[in-house]
């Protein structure tokens, strides 16, 4: 069973077709990633897939569920999760709290128990906050544990996100653009974070505009140009393919 | 282990300042509760401060004047709060709160006097009635953001400030309405000091039940609305969810104290509904910080007896209060207990 399968999806943002009639399938596990040269529709890919946007056709499956319709938040209830391209930290919380704001699905949540106090509340709470902690040291935010999320870094920041995402414990983690203005030895410790993952069991799609990075990690990999699919296949298969060098270095 | 150290050190060039302060292995660990954890966190220092301070007032109260002062203050501090769940956790600011405790004083006062409901089932109903309110509006109303919003439940306090003042039938229109003393289970509340305990006690317990939602998943989910509304729906947090819910319940607070007042001062007018009582709750949670439970306390303190002790500077009265108001919100923009605490903090760290 796939874990997420685009059926000739399109979005239209007035006369632009940011994606258009694509379709493709990601297996459970290991490591996928969606490149393509700037405006390919990469970053519009994923808020249809997430729910921010809805298509203008076609459909988004989750583990073979329809959930074109569902909103954002019950999609992450079904293990989908992501990170973004620009940041979204609540800069209110401390870091540890941001990360537990991904345990949220696995906690009571409700008003009335939350108001009572009730003891699962304090236990919840408290079990969260342990594995939150262990998330951090993870992605080697070690340091961090009793920071507020004001005072840290862009890097930190980044692989603050990283951790809220897998708090979130989610079957399908969407990457968008993870190392984005990170220098090169952040870059290398994300390349480790997001193989470890991969190796874990985490169905990791990425979008990414770091060839290196792409190529070192991923598995299987969709190429996509003007909302179109140009190619698929495995790192070796689109370094060859002729198509992709004309996009991302210009028709001979 | 190895490949954190190699994080730690690429961390360390790109910000040096880090390193500098306490030794890592020290930092990895989370942080184990001191005494200080405990006199400032507003569980237990904030609630044994307050507890302490309405049980003790009393012996230094004088005469019903300084009682009242104190009635006062509970009851708009037990407004505060919920208020500030709403706009200094949540992050959606009311215009119009006001309204809702206008609302509730005047169907309690209704029921209870014109249709002879008992006090407390009047209070109920009163309280309802605004739930009801609040819940049918807030959807549209939490679409909106910003100024947007503000806007949105100004206009929303307009609306039933004109209803209560022209509905001269039901309400007594601008004049108001007298109401019945609460009578519960047959005894007449009328002393100072029966409503002084009636409603310090109320103020005690929505102090810990507020503070109760703010450390729960579901004050996390607030603040997180108000941090990043994008991370928290990716979360799977319902925000509109979230949202409506701690609009209904600040607006039921402010009905149930509304009720109260209007028992309270066995009177009721629609000023109690207007814009200015409005902005004063909002300026009670700014100026007192947003986000902080000690915070609205001493914001509703503060804007309760400032007025009266300004009193003696009769023409300056109100220019003395402006300008106040306004050095505060200058020097000490977060409000008056984020910024002691920070400053104190320094010290102790």
């Amino acid at each position: 069973m796939s874990i997420l399968r685009i059926e000739s999806l399109t979005k239209v943002f007035g006369g632009l077709r940011a994606i258009d009639d694509l379709s493709f399938t990601i297996e459970p596990g290991s490591v996928h990633s969606v490149i393509g040269p700037n405006g390919a529709g990469k970053t519009t890919l994923f808020n249809l897939i997430t729910g921010v946007y809805t298509p203008t056709s076609g459909r988004v499956l989750i583990e073979e569920q329809d959930v074109s319709a569902l909103p954002t938040h019950s999609r992450a209830a079904l293990g989908m999760s992501r990170t973004f391209q620009n940041l979204q930290i609540c800069m209110n919380m401390s870091a540890i709290e941001n990360v537990m704001l991904g345990r949220h699905l696995h906690l009571d949540g409700r008003f009335l128990p939350s108001l009572f106090r009730l003891p699962r509340i304090v236990r919840g709470d408290r079990e969260a906050r342990e594995r939150c902690a262990e998330l951090m040291e993870y992605v080697g935010l070690g340091r961090y544990i009793n920071a507020e999320a004001s005072g840290m870094p862009y890097g930190a920041l980044k692989r603050l996100e990283i951790a809220r995402s897998l708090a979130a414990e989610p079957k399908l983690l969407l990457l968008d653009e993870p190392a984005a203005g990170l220098n090169a030895s952040e870059t290398a410790d994300l390349d480790e974070v997001i193989h470890k993952l991969g190796q874990a069991g985490v169905t990791v799609v990425l979008v990414e505009h770091d060839m290196k990075l792409v190529m070192n990690i991923s598995e299987h990999i969709v190429v996509l140009n003007y909302g179109k699919k140009l190619a698929e296949g495995t790192a070796a298969e689109i370094r060859r393919n002729p198509d992709v060098i004309a996009a991302y270095l210009g028709a001979a | 282990m190895s490949d954190h150290k190699v994080q730690s050190s690429a961390l360390a060039e790109e910000n040096p300042s880090v390193v500098a302060r306490p030794p890592v292995e020290e930092m990895r660990e989370l942080k184990r509760l001191r005494w200080q954890d405990f006199v400032f966190s507003p569980r237990y220092g904030g609630f044994i401060a307050l507890l302490a301070a309405v049980l003790i007032a009393p012996l230094f109260l004088d005469g019903l004047y300084e009682f009242d002062l104190a009635i006062l203050v509970f009851i708009n501090a037990s407004v505060a709060i919920t208020l500030n769940l709403l706009v200094g956790y949540a992050g959606q600011i009311s215009l119009g709160h006001a309204a809702f405790f206008g609302l509730g004083g005047y169907g309690t006062a209704i029921l209870a006097t014109r249709h002879d409901w008992p006090a407390l089932a009047a209070l109920l109903a009163g309280v309802l009635l605004v739930a009801a309110v609040a819940f049918l509006i807030a959807r549209p109303i939490l679409r909106l953001k910003g100024h947007y919003l503000a806007m949105a439940t100004l206009g929303l306090g307009m609306i039933i400030y004109l209803v209560i003042t022209t509905e001269t039938g039901l309400t007594g229109g601008p004049d108001g309405m007298s109401v019945a003393p609460m009578e519960i289970f047959g005894y007449m509340v009328f002393d100072e000091l029966v409503w002084y305990w009636i409603t310090g006690i109320l103020l005690l317990l929505i102090y810990l039940l507020a503070v109760n939602v703010i450390e729960s998943p579901v004050g996390r989910a607030l603040r997180a609305v108000h941090g990043s509304e994008i991370a928290a729906i990716n979360s799977g947090v319902n925000v509109t969810h979230y949202k409506t819910l701690i609009f209904v319940v600040s607006a039921m607070v402010a009905a149930l104290m509304g009720g109260l007042f209007a028992f309270y001062s066995g009177f009721i007018t629609p000023t109690s509904s207007d814009f200015m009582h409005s902005i004063e709750f909002v300026v009670m949670v700014v100026l007192g910080g947003m986000a902080s439970v000690v915070g609205a306390v001493v914001g509703a303190v503060l804007l309760t007896l400032l007025p009266q002790f300004l009193a003696a500077m009769a023409d300056y009265k109100w220019l003395t209060y402006g300008l106040i108001l306004m050095l505060v919100m200058i020097f000490m923009p977060k409000g008056l207990v984020p910024t002691l605490h920070g400053w104190i903090r320094r010290w102790i760290p």
